[in-house]
């Protein structure tokens, strides 16, 4: 069954007519050509896919696209503004907090979230909040670190 | 050689992309006119196939081609044997499924559920066998087989030529290293200590899964994009079972989410080419996490250890047996269990060895390549069997490695010479940095309990091997690499623009690597084996000063001047009156804006070099690890306080990209050690999910985590550099083994080290005082 869904992806307004079976994942990758958000277990454990909607990470593999309704989906791609990448983009960089690459996008979103609701985080929080996002390359110690050098900023 | 003085702090080319999300993974690509695929699976570890019928599935709609047997044994375009070292694996089962996750059929559609559904429609009648599930059972008189029969390839690979499988058992290769006369060692001992320890099945969990994407045109032309660590050995096995020449087989390598060995040799490509054949389009297969566990494991394994030493800890004598599970097809388990079987006896110096180091076939899904392949199973063992032997002679478990342990010159067991082995300094920084001298000061707190434990490891790369490299240089004066490295996280991509910057003396940012494209990229064998600094990097190397040498030649011609007075600096040429750069060169030599300058570079590594000298590996990988444990007493709970880990890295090209390789490496061997473990009932994987199969996160993780590079520079290295990416493994387990005896006085031989058998081991040893 198809139903159609407003949401505002990367700060733009967009309309679909999904089926009411996909996934969040599934529609932002497929129908929208936001491919950041990877695939990793499907069971919302690993953290690869996730996804900010409504400022709140979620894994979006295991939400359907069509409860996402009306809210705020931010993914990956729209973590730069107006060609700047943003601090953690940088930080990531320049601490070097990762190495194939696959779960950066998820961790990205997640500290994103945890200094949108907590800009001082103690290192015991930001292990914390961050224990649902898996790294397998194990760059955590410089996870930790890129985190806390934009929230010291 | 001259160490690196200016190593700049570099940020990897392949960042930006990967924090913009804008790098492209397999499973992001679509081709078109792309269908999906999915594959149906043996319920059963061993069964026979009595009868399959796909018909109602092709009547789903949707569905493009149902791929069976019949399409593949009827088919003479294909071979439908296949394997990297025996052809003992089919595209997809022909008379027997040999485990569970075995592919049966597979099928294309319009969509993925709709080939979900088709395989729901495909009827197959089994005859269930019984199942071989344990190594220790496979090799007993009279097993089940898993195989009649194996058949051998004509030409494999050049290291493993003289083994085969052996007829009526299941054991599929059996390896013999003598060394001395272990009998009369045993005799001339004074102590002689015989322990098992065991390893369990474990998996890679790259986050991202296998996935392919297969197309094939009417002149059999077959263009393969992939999630391969080897393209140039999926390359030749792709034309060996589609009989064509390998220059009609392309194979195309996106970023790799993770690989870890999990994704050498074939996996999913055989079927996907076959189905894509059969579908005369191209068709994309991505797979589940959960047939990720039934495509690839790390080898199980039951090892056991007798050795014989002095009253004052010089080792004397050591015999060793290990059974390695390498499931129900060899993959490359028989180069795992010859490499177990060199340095099963450790990294020490023994005059009388025996060592038998066997892979056996059992009804699990095939075990194959994983970081730090063989050794991290046989170094759980010596080990852990190292400190056995401290603790019954009352010695400190440092002094007993440093006493017996390899140096520069000493004689492998092998025979040959040892060279550029900088363990000792390894041993010795871990033990400084993890604060041996103060172990044992630490008071009990209530029931906590504090214990420090040293491990260390030597390993061979894989010998012999061949890379090959281009550098063009551009009308500009910019640099293009091609290379067959696949890039899948450890950095290669900068450090071979790193190579030709620091060779030619030209900014990284005018240096672009090419993604690798078996059509564009020269030879490489595989991306594994921590090979590809060191061979991939020497031939980079050379084929950026085989283009200085042209340069010259150039120069020397359009500007009349000797070449012997000319001198490259900075990235410009000096000549004794004028400093020009390499556009000015490429300009002035072919008369306008354009033209290209070509340099290549080979290297080929033997197991006899040219002066006659046997070589087992190219070159040696030392390193070592030392971890601080707290054990609660009451519960068993073990918490790891610091973890420290040192590696003779040869120099460091990209020191950040090496400390970043030693922690990931240690990491993953922590969860190796602590928790990881595919659980098997009667041959059925219980747990393969993430839920249930438990992968360490930043919750599980010690509070530090200090790696130490050891920098002795290897002559025949790209800038002295060595390989790292799998050393850092191999310590974790037994160093955290010998700091919980340290802390708590009991001995755990059965990984992974659950709290459970820690408490249950404390249990034990109450009882027994």
């Amino acid at each position: 069954m198809k139903k159609g869904i407003r949401f505002r992806v990367n700060g733009v307004d967009t309309a679909l007519e999904v089926e009411s079976h996909l996934t969040l994942l599934q529609v932002v990758r497929e129908r929208l050509s936001l491919t950041g958000a990877k695939f990793g277990c499907g069971i919302q454990v690993c953290g690869t896919c996730t996804l900010l909607l409504n400022g709140k990470p979620v894994s979006a593999c295991s939400v359907l696209a069509v409860d996402a309704d009306g809210s705020d989906v931010l993914t990956v791609e729209g973590l730069a503004k107006d060609g700047q990448l943003h601090p953690l983009q940088e930080a990531f960089m320049e601490v070097g907090a990762l190495q194939c690459g696959y779960c950066t996008p998820g961790f990205l979103l997640t500290a994103k979230a945890l200094l949108d609701e907590n800009p001082h985080p103690s290192e015991e929080e930001i292990r914390s909040y961050l224990a649902g996002n898996f790294c397998r390359c194990g760059c955590y110690q410089e996870i930790v670190r890129a985190i806390q050098k934009v929230a010291g900023e | 050689m001259e160490p690196i003085d200016v190593v700049e702090p570099v940020r990897r080319l392949d960042y930006e992309a990967k924090v913009t999300g804008r790098a492209s993974y397999l499973a992001d690509l679509r081709v078109p006119g792309m269908c999906h695929g999915k594959i149906l699976r043996s319920p059963y570890p061993h069964a026979r196939i009595r009868k399959l019928d796909a018909s109602k599935a092709l009547s789903v709609p949707g569905v493009v081609a149902v791929l069976t047997r019949d399409d593949i044994v009827q088919d003479q375009g294909i071979d439908p044997y296949y394997g990297p070292v025996f052809k003992d694996q089919t595209i997809v089962a022909v008379e027997k499924v040999r485990h569970v996750g075995d592919p049966v059929a597979a099928v294309a559609a319009l969509t993925p559920p709709a080939a979900e559904a088709a395989l729901d429609r495909i009827e197959v009648e089994y005859e269930e066998l019984p199942a071989v599930t344990h190594v220790s059972e496979a090799i007993r008189q009279g097993a089940r087989l898993v195989h009649e029969s194996v058949r051998i390839p004509e030409h494999g690979f050049a290291d493993l030529a003289e083994l085969k499988p052996v007829e009526g058992t299941n054991i599929c290769t059996h390896f013999k290293l003598v060394k001395g006369d272990i009998e009369r060692g045993f005799a001339e001992s004074d102590h002689i200590f015989e322990d098992t320890f065991t390893l369990p099945t474990t998996q890679h969990c790259a986050l991202e899964p296998h996935a392919c994407i297969a197309s094939v045109e009417r002149d059999r032309r077959i263009t393969v994009w992939s999630t391969t660590q080897n393209p140039f050995v999926v390359r030749t096995q792709l034309a060996n079972i589609f009989k064509v020449p390998v220059s009609k087989v392309r194979i195309i390598v996106p970023y790799l989410g993770g690989g870890y060995g999990g994704k050498v040799y074939p996996k999913i490509e055989p079927l996907t080419v076959a189905l894509a054949r059969k579908a005369r389009r191209p068709v994309k297969i991505a797979l589940s996490r959960e047939e990720v566990f039934y495509t690839i494991t790390k080898h199980a394994a039951v090892i056991k250890m007798k050795t014989g030493v002095k009253k004052d800890g010089t080792l004397v004598a050591r015999q060793c047996e290990v059974l390695l599970d390498t499931g129900a097809y060899a993959e490359i388990g028989p180069r795992v269990a010859k490499k177990s079987g060199y340095t099963a006896a450790g990294p020490y110096k023994i005059p009388n060895v025996k060592i038998d180091s066997l892979s056996v076939y059992t009804n699990k899904p095939p075990a194959g390549a994983f970081r730090g392949f063989g050794v991290s199973q046989s170094a759980w063992a010596h080990e852990s069997q190292m400190d056995i032997i401290a603790a019954a002679l009352k010695m400190d478990p440092l002094e007993i490695r440093l006493k017996n342990s390899y140096e520069e010159g000493s004689e492998f067991v092998t025979g040959e010479t040892l060279t550029s082995i900088g363990l000792k300094d390894c041993v010795e920084k871990v033990a400084s940095a993890i604060g041996w001298k103060e172990k044992g000061e630490h008071r009990p707190d209530g029931p906590l309990r504090r214990g420090k434990g040293i491990a260390c490891l030597i390993k061979a790369t894989i010998t012999p091997s061949i890379s090959s490299a281009v550098v063009k240089l551009n009308e500009d004066g910019s640099v293009t690499i091609y290379a067959g490295t696949v890039e899948m996280g450890q950095g290669s991509e900068t450090v071979m623009a790193q190579i030709v910057a620091r060779e030619m003396g030209i900014p990284l940012k005018d240096i672009e690597v090419l993604g690798v494209d078996t059509d564009v990229v020269p030879y490489d064998l595989t991306t594994s084996s921590s090979r590809s600094t060191f061979h991939v990097g020497r031939a980079v190397q050379f084929a950026a000063q085989d283009l200085m040498q042209q340069l010259k030649r150039v120069v020397a011609q359009e500007y009349a001047v000797p070449e012997d007075q000319i001198r490259f600096s900075g990235g410009k040429v000096q000549l004794p009156e004028a400093v020009i750069d390499y556009r000015e060169i490429m300009f002035k030599h072919f008369g306008m804006q354009g033209g290209t300058l070509v340099g290549q570079g080979q290297v080929k590594t033997k197991v006899v070099d040219d002066r006659g000298v046997k070589t087992t590996s190219s070159f040696w990988f030392l390193g070592a690890g030392a971890a601080e444990v707290e054990v609660d007493i009451e519960t068993g709970k073990l918490k790891l306080l610091k973890y420290v880990t040192a590696v003779d890295v040869g120099n460091a090209i990209n020191p950040l990209g090496c400390r970043q390789q030693l922690e990931g490496a240690a990491i993953t061997g922590m969860g190796q050690a602590l928790f990881e473990e595919v659980v098997f009932d009667n041959g059925q994987l219980v747990n393969p999910n993430f839920v249930d199969y438990v992968l360490p996160s930043l919750g599980d993780m010690p509070v530090s985590i200090e790696p130490i590079l050891i920098e002795i520079p290897h002559l025949e290295g790209p800038f002295g550099a060595k390989g790292i990416g799998e050393t850092a493994l191999i310590p974790v387990a037994p160093a955290i083994a010998n700091a919980i005896f340290d802390a708590v006085g009991v001995r755990i031989k059965e990984l992974p080290i659950k709290a459970e058998k820690i408490y249950l081991a404390l249990e034990q040893a109450k009882k027994k005082l």
